[in-house]
């Protein structure tokens, strides 16, 4: 993976951020999508190369930050009933429900495993046939096809054990919900690399045109970011609102048509609560009639679940960019990442995360 | 040399070729299994009776206690056996202490194969040896199938300081140049790449090693060696972190010159995790006046254990209690202590 740190090339790094001073005449608020970009920026200190008026939003796209809370309390249950097998990729563990998390549902005797993978939550099902294995499919149009794959593998070699609970979102009603937002701020899209690479770019030119905003499809690495911003800087000054791809290593216009064609086959438009955010129409997808019987929430009657969100937390307006999570009073003081109020705080790629794991200082010199 | 990769264990077992609740018993069976396993991989410095007497050591002395329950017992470069020495050894060796005595308890599922015992018992024996450390009294229990996972051991560890030698987490200063003996986040990467349902292929193999002969070759420059630590669980960052808020001194790491091997960066990438934040064990820290940096730079590296030393940030009088890097771009982030374990990312 040598590639990648050519990515990250202080000289070329300097060299973009030069030409995005020379091409800024004044102020621009820009959100970045992909909660991977958020981290990205912070963890290198990007923002703090940019002149001053271009301002970077952090955007929604942390997958384990809009996950519904009545959806990780329905993960809980599952997980505390016995006999479950609760798989989980690492970072859901910690986020908090309405009572515990999945930590606390495993040191009280649940049997949660971490997975790399929804096809090993598939083999240790067929390894277990005797117990109900259930793999936690949350994530955007990136994690999606690897989910699909693996309900449509356990179709096909009929393995009844094995149930997928289901929250995946969708970018581009997001970035719709965004901008019809009566407080809106967001003049440009940095739109998630990873996310094109699946879908491609062509649900995006309608975007752009309805809403008068350029989006650019961007990558993770600094020097993937400077160019997208860069870029971005570019159209609005002369403005301009393209769709323009600056990951084309990753990204073809077309994405990924093999993904798709399986996500088509696995999944159906829902509507779909963010946590933080409140319910986006047609925003994430759930498991189509033809998959149905691999649906969690059918297989396990999950009812009574009464979600309680703490007052404190205000990451449902760090989530459409309102505020920077240090501007909640809770941020640094009851909410820190050992004992989150909500799920901003939890994942590495969560905006309150990332900024007190990598800006407390400047914060604490600031205020 | 026995082969013990290909070693079947020569305790002359009636029943089973694994653990049963008898080894831990304290009659016949438990005596077969030390007097056929223990002591023969050991060597002879291990006392019979119930406690080991041993003369006195002049000066002062250096305790230490640590417990091992690493998964999988066997990885690339190692196993949990020299791990407990090592490891023992180097808690010993940051403060500046010869290690002389090693005491080590096995806790036995119930279960495990009896040459897996064997082989973790010879591991302990070949790392005490080589380390130059007797292993001077032991103990054994079983517990039921499903109260433990494989082999836990526990172990204490003796030593002695020099006089004159004054080592510790609180000297930490303004001004001290911070060292790094090698390559960082490897052992972690090793253990990682085997461990049940996360295996992937590196190159990597721990780098699980006795510390205290380095350490003995730069303190004989004459420097002031202000603080030592061994970054293991929590890594670079928990160590860093600790000895920011002890010795109240702000930390300045620059990342561009952390050595971070290209296998180590990779796996790292993929797991989403950070290299500051994963487990070394043969690998130290040090903490030393500007005026001794060279020196001490010279001795390690003419060290087999420290010939990747490279000097990688120093302590600064601001932010007191805080670790910060500067990026290679040029911005500065915090080096956080890691929470809890560290949860590889969705995506």
């Amino acid at each position: 993976m040598k590639y990648l740190d050519e990515f990250g090339n202080p000289v070329l790094a300097k060299r973009l951020v030069e030409q995005i001073h020379a091409a800024t005449t004044r102020p621009w608020a820009m959100m970045e999508v992909c909660g991977g970009q958020t981290h990205s920026i912070i963890r290198h200190g990007i923002d703090q190369l940019l002149p001053d008026g271009v301002e970077m939003i952090h955007g929604p796209g942390c997958p384990v930050c809009v996950t519904p809370l009545e959806i990780i309390d329905k993960a809980l249950a599952i997980a505390a009933e016995p006999g479950v097998i609760f798989c989980s990729f690492g970072d859901m563990l910690r986020v908090p429900g309405s009572g515990q998390d999945l930590f606390g549902v495993k040191s009280a005797g649940g049997d949660v495993r971490v997975v790399y993978s929804p096809l090993d939550a598939l083999k240790i099902a067929r390894e277990n046939p005797d117990r109900q294995v259930v793999f936690f499919g949350i994530g955007f149009e990136t994690t999606a096809p690897a989910n699909a794959m693996t309900v449509y593998q356990a179709k096909r070699l009929g393995v009844t054990n094995f149930s997928l609970l289901v929250s995946h979102v969708l970018v581009p009603p997001a970035i719709a919900a965004i901008m019809e937002s009566p407080a809106c701020r967001v003049q440009a899209f940095l739109a998630a690399g990873h996310v094109c690479s699946v879908m491609g770019i062509r649900e995006y030119p309608p975007l752009a045109a309805r809403y008068g905003v350029p989006i650019v499809v961007t990558g993770f690495e600094p020097l993937d970011i400077l160019e997208g911003i860069r870029r971005t800087v570019v159209q609005l000054e002369a403005g301009r609102h393209d769709v323009e791809n600056a990951y084309p290593r990753a990204v073809r216009d077309e994405g990924n048509p093999a993904a798709m064609a399986m996500l088509q086959d696995v999944f159906e438009v829902t509507d779909r609560t963010w946590r933080g955010i409140g319910m986006i129409p047609g925003s994430g997808w759930r498991l189509s009639s033809r998959y149905r019987e691999f649906d969690a929430e059918r297989r396990f009657a999950v009812t009574g679940i009464q979600t309680n969100e703490s007052p404190l937390c205000r990451s449902g307006e760090v989530l459409q960019g309102l505020i920077k999570p240090h501007e909640c009073a809770a941020f640094g003081k009851q909410c820190t990442p050992r004992n989150p109020l909500g799920a901003t705080m939890v994942s590495a790629e969560g905006a309150c995360a990332a900024y007190y794991a990598y800006r407390r200082l400047d914060l604490v010199q600031l205020s | 040399m026995i082969d013990f990769d290909n070693w079947s264990c020569p305790v002359p077992l009636r029943d089973t070729p694994q653990v049963v609740m008898g080894h831990g018993g304290g009659g016949a069976m438990s005596g077969e299994l030390v007097e056929h396993l223990f002591l023969p991989a050991y060597g002879s410095a291990v006392s019979p009776a119930d406690s080991a007497v041993v003369p006195l050591l002049g000066g002062r002395i250096a305790l230490t206690t640590d417990s091992y329950v690493v998964k999988p017992m066997v990885f690339p470069g190692g196993s949990i056996g020299d791990l407990a020495v090592n490891g023992t050894i180097n808690d010993l060796a940051m403060s500046g202490a010869t290690p002389r005595y090693l005491t080590i308890a096995f806790i036995l599922q119930e279960g495990t194969p009896l040459a897996t015992v064997g082989r973790i018992a010879h591991a302990v024996g070949a790392a005490a040896a080589a380390a130059g450390v007797s292993v001077v009294t032991g103990d054994t229990k079983v517990v039921d199938n499903g109260s433990g996972d494989g082999v836990y051991l526990n172990t204490a560890g003796v030593g002695v300081v020099p006089d004159g030698v004054e080592i510790g987490p609180a000297r930490a200063a303004a001004g001290d140049v911070l060292i790094i003996s090698g390559d960082i986040g490897v052992h972690g990467v090793a253990v990682m790449s085997v461990r049940a349902g996360m295996e992937f292929e590196t190159t990597v193999k721990s780098d699980s090693a006795p510390l205290h002969g380095l350490v003995a070759a730069m303190l004989a420059t004459g420097a002031d060696v202000h603080t030592l630590r061994d970054p293991t669980r929590g890594g670079v960052a928990a160590s860093l972190n600790e000895i920011a808020r002890t010795a109240k001194v702000g930390i300045a790491v620059d990342e561009p010159s952390l050595p971070i091997p290209e296998p180590v960066a990779d796996a790292c990438s993929l797991l989403g995790l950070d290299p500051l934040q994963v487990a070394n064990e043969g690998k130290l820290l040090a903490f030393v006046p500007p005026g001794d940096a060279d020196a001490v730079l010279a001795a390690m590296r003419a060290h087999p254990f420290g010939g990747g030393a490279r000097v990688i940030g120093r302590c600064v009088a601001e932010h007191p209690g805080m670790v910060v890097a500067r990026t290679a771009l040029g911005g500065t982030r915090i080096v956080n202590m890691p929470i809890g374990e560290q949860l590889p990312r969705i995506c």
